[in-house]
């Protein structure tokens, strides 16, 4: 155990007896998020790209196409990969080595939650039914990591895919390097997707939890929202539990800030 | 759907046969063999025992190391026996829902090992594993805070349905809900969906998830009770 680990055990004790009292270090009530800035077409390397500030938490996502063979069960689409890279950058925590198994499964859920929206049309990147199509690649990578990785991965994920113009392609059907065509990326604006994340500690729903937050709560609560529709769900982080009734709060809760989080998405820049 | 019949002649809230048994691996500390329906699930469990390395230890309470794997058999097309995302995904979800159950606290600095095997699969396999490995807990005689009963609800073809199998996952537009629940506390100790689904029917799937998972909780305990013989109810 290193000093690290002892300061944040120490400082999720603080957390956790603040919270008793429904109170948060940095002032905020229990249903409050922290201050969103997202900023989309930051990278000029990337076909898409955006970058999230939430509180303390930076992601950057970039985007980059290829193009591969399309699944035989559905031989005229395309596909997409969404990764999330926690690496030293993030957090002085994180060593070196394999992805973590907690990246690995917020990777997972930033992609439930988007695609199981259906806000991209992949029938749009066909390219020949049954050979080639194309791949979108999203890579998020944290930047700094404290609390709620999923929320500001997934705001980032899909920002950037809304800066994405798709790439040329030569006779063979090859992507042509740094040329792209005048189309941007199809995406449904109606179908955009949000997700929302929650702590639970003892009795009570946290919403953007932060690092020190993520350790004092007992478990945690995704929930992808399209409008008045859920589109994923997915409880982790530990061995707390949640009640129905917890979980019909939380939809009532994230359906209501939909349309706020969704606008700071798609804002024009 | 014709009067409320599935391809399998089931009702919509109609949960598959299930059957149990347990102490079936004379290696493993607890062990339980389930079928259910189409899927056969063997799971085991060993420990507490001292956890290596050792910076994995967890001085507050016993680490549940869960592995769900699926055998290279077990679907249609061979799967590679290498674990891939979504095993390793399955595997630390549903060690934090078992976390609920087992009284982890009472181990500090020690390690359970839960292993599961999906011989055969037919969907609902993680609900599946983790009702078989919260048995083999039990049946290892770990200290227990009750059991955990999964079940998946959803929909399929039109219709709320409780206990989705492969044809009623493979229809146009079903949504499976995969939940276990702390019994007898009614808790959510694991809660996976992905699809499109509106708020009201995500209510819906859940009250019918909780009243699938509390017949799983009667066969479970019948289980229990035959292999264990005891007077009166497990609370």
């Amino acid at each position: 155990m290193s000093d690290t680990d002892i300061i944040k055990i120490i400082n999720s004790e603080k957390a956790k007896k603040l919270l008793d009292e429904s109170k948060r270090a940095d002032g905020r009530d229990l249903l409050e998020y922290r201050n969103i800035e997202i900023q989309r077409g930051v990278m000029k390397s990337a076909d898409g790209s955006a970058w999230v500030k939430l509180g303390d938490t930076e992601i950057i996502a970039g985007v980059k196409f290829a193009v591969g063979t399309p699944y035989t069960d559905s031989p005229d689409e395309g596909s997409i990969v969404i990764n999330l890279e926690m690496s030293g950058i993030a957090s002085a925590d994180i060593g070196t080595g394999p992805p973590s198994l907690e990246a690995m499964e917020y990777g997972r859920v930033v992609d439930r939650v988007i695609r199981s929206s259906e806000c991209i049309d992949f029938k749009d990147l066909n390219i020949v039914t049954g050979e080639k199509s194309f791949i979108i690649y999203v890579d998020c990578y944290t930047m700094n990591a404290d609390g709620n990785l999923i929320d500001a991965a997934q705001y980032a994920a899909m920002a950037a895919l809304l800066d994405t113009k798709i790439p040329k392609l030569d006779e063979n059907n090859n992507i042509i390097l740094k040329e792209y065509t005048d189309k941007k990326l199809n995406i449904d604006f109606d179908k955009i997707a949000v997700s929302f994340t929650f702590g639970k500690y003892k009795d009570k729903i946290i919403a953007d939890t932060t690092e020190v937050e993520d350790l004092a709560t007992e478990a945690r609560f995704t929930l992808g929202v399209c409008k008045n529709d859920v589109v994923a769900y997915h409880k982790g982080g530990g061995k707390g539990t949640f009640k129905i009734e917890d979980i019909n709060k939380i939809m009532d809760i994230a359906t209501a800030k939909y349309l706020e989080i969704k606008n700071k998405i798609c804002d024009k820049q | 759907m014709s009067q409320n019949k599935r391809p399998d002649g089931r009702s919509l809230n109609e949960l598959r046969p299930i059957s149990i048994k347990l102490g079936v691996n004379k290696n493993a500390d607890g062990s339980c063999f389930l079928e259910w329906g189409k899927n056969t699930v063997i799971a085991t469990v060993n420990g507490p025992k001292p956890i290596f390395p050792k910076h994995l230890a967890d001085p507050t309470k016993a680490v549940i190391d869960y592995k769900y794997r699926m055998a290279s058999f077990s679907v249609t097309e061979r799967k590679s026996p290498v674990p891939g995302k979504r095993d390793k995904e399955i595997s630390l979800v549903s060690g934090h829902a078992l976390e609920a159950a087992v009284m982890v606290e009472q181990f500090p600095n020690t390690v359970i090992d839960v292993n599961v095997l999906i011989l055969s699969a037919d969907a609902g396999t993680r609900v599946a594993a983790l009702t078989a490995a919260s048995l083999a807990a039990a049946d290892a005689g770990l200290p227990m805070r009750g059991l955990i009963s999964a079940v998946a609800a959803g929909r399929a073809d039109g219709s709320l349905v409780l206990d989705l199998d492969k044809n009623d996952e493979d229809t146009k537009d079903a949504v499976d809900m995969a939940c276990a629940f702390l019994m007898p506390q009614k808790e959510l100790a694991l809660l996976q969906m992905d699809g499109f689904v509106d708020k009201k029917d995500c209510s819906k799937i859940l009250e019918t998830a909780l009243k699938g998972a509390e017949m799983v909780y009667e066969i479970q305990k019948k289980a229990l009770i035959e292999k264990y013989p005891m007077e009166g109810d497990i609370q």
